[in-house]
């Protein structure tokens, strides 16, 4: 790539936008398709058991499955509200 | 030994029927032994492109259920006695289409030709699926357009996952990018995804690509396969591809605008 490239490029032309929603839309299609499929409903299940006893939001869950060589952990991120910070 | 190649996309209408008769011709051409399948039962095209709809008289669920014989149902191409084209069927029953039933099919042609080339249907039902399951090679044909490049990443997911060679834990299926109905001028204007940004977000191995050409209507018109059009652009761009994939280095041609020197060095518009 040019410098003179670089400089057009920088005007977020019609393309450049294009390539930016892809990559972020592909990224997460790739990553979804890797997880098992009961994955939407244990996180489902498992937010409806944790908002009987803390009143917590769906955003404030996250449900991570971590593929290494010789392990698979499931990473579950709860970020409590301020209130329940001693 | 065969070798079978799908040409494959997930959407529709992005050029694979075309690639298939171009690659197909190609192939023969180069002398190989090559017979092209369409696998879009319901709605056969190949043999329009091909220029062989007249004589068509049996089809690949004819031969599934026994009806035909594939020698019967098997089309020698006018152009090209290498050449054999099996068409779909225009029947509505999609089920027709079998696993066992292509499997069979590939198992005898892989006797008797050198190069297998499934036309795939859109989508990722079983046309689609029953095109990709048994190749060794993939060809996946993309446009530089949004919609176009995610199917196509939907697809290499599926190629990697739910062939025969992923299931039996073999060598998996070699996937090649064939970026079709490219434009430089859209793609130097910024409207265009180019080159460059299709192969940041898919990665393949590129087999080339072919600009958007008036050639492949004029071809498909006359029911001949772009790649006989010598002088054409597209024509051109699948000779290239067929000689690559067979071994041949060729430099990459149609990525940029046909620019003066002064022109490509400061970038001007
Ligand atoms: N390189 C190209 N330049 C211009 N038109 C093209 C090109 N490739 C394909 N087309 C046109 O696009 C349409 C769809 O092509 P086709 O090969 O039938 O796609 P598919 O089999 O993927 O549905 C056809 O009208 C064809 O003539
Ligand atoms: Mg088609």
């Amino acid at each position: 790539m040019s410098l003179l490239d670089y400089f057009r490029s920088s005007k977020a032309s019609s393309a450049s936008l294009a390539k930016e929603r892809l990559q972020i839309l592909v990224a997460y299609e790739r990553s979804s398709d890797s997880q098992p499929a009961y994955l939407p409903e244990l996180q489902k299940e498992l937010l409806a058991v944790i908002q009987r006893y803390v009143n917590i939001n769906k955003d404030a869950m996250t449900i991570n499955l971590e593929q290494t060589d010789n392990q698979e952990t499931l990473e579950l991120n709860i970020v409590l509200p301020d209130a329940h910070r001693v | 030994m065969a070798r079978i190649i799908v040409v494959t996309s997930g959407k529709g209408g992005v050029g694979k029927t075309t690639t298939s008769a171009a690659i197909s011709m190609g192939l023969a051409k180069k002398g190989h032994k090559t017979v092209v399948i369409d696998f879009d039962v319901g709605l056969r095209n190949l043999d329009l492109i091909m220029g062989c709809e007249r004589r068509v008289v049996y089809d690949i669920i004819n031969v599934i259920n026994g009806e035909a014989t594939l020698n019967q149902a098997l089309i020698k191409d006018k152009n090209c006695n290498l050449l054999s084209i099996l068409p779909a069927s225009q029947t509505r029953n999609k089920d027709a289409l079998t696993l066992e039933g292509v499997e069979k099919i590939l198992e005898e042609l892989s006797k008797d030709f050198k190069y297998i080339v499934c036309d795939s249907p859109a989508g990722i039902e079983t046309g689609a699926h029953l095109a990709m399951y048994f190749a060794d090679d993939a060809f996946v044909v993309t446009n530089p357009e949004v919609s176009s490049v995610r199917d196509s990443d939907r697809m290499l997911g599926l190629l990697s996952s739910k062939s025969r060679r992923a299931e039996r834990g073999e060598e998996p299926i070699k996937e090649y990018l064939l970026l079709s109905r490219y434009s430089p001028t859209r793609v130097k204007s910024g409207e265009m995804l180019s080159l460059d940004d299709v192969q940041d977000i898919l990665s393949l191995h590129l087999l080339g690509v072919i600009p958007e050409s008036k050639s492949v209507l004029t071809s498909s018109n006359a029911g001949t396969p772009v790649i006989l059009d010598e002088k054409s652009d597209a024509g051109q761009a699948y000779s290239d591809i067929v000689a690559r994939y067979l071994g041949e280095t060729r430099p990459h041609r149609f990525i940029d605008e046909k620019s003066g020197f002064f022109r490509k060095l400061f970038g001007g518009k």
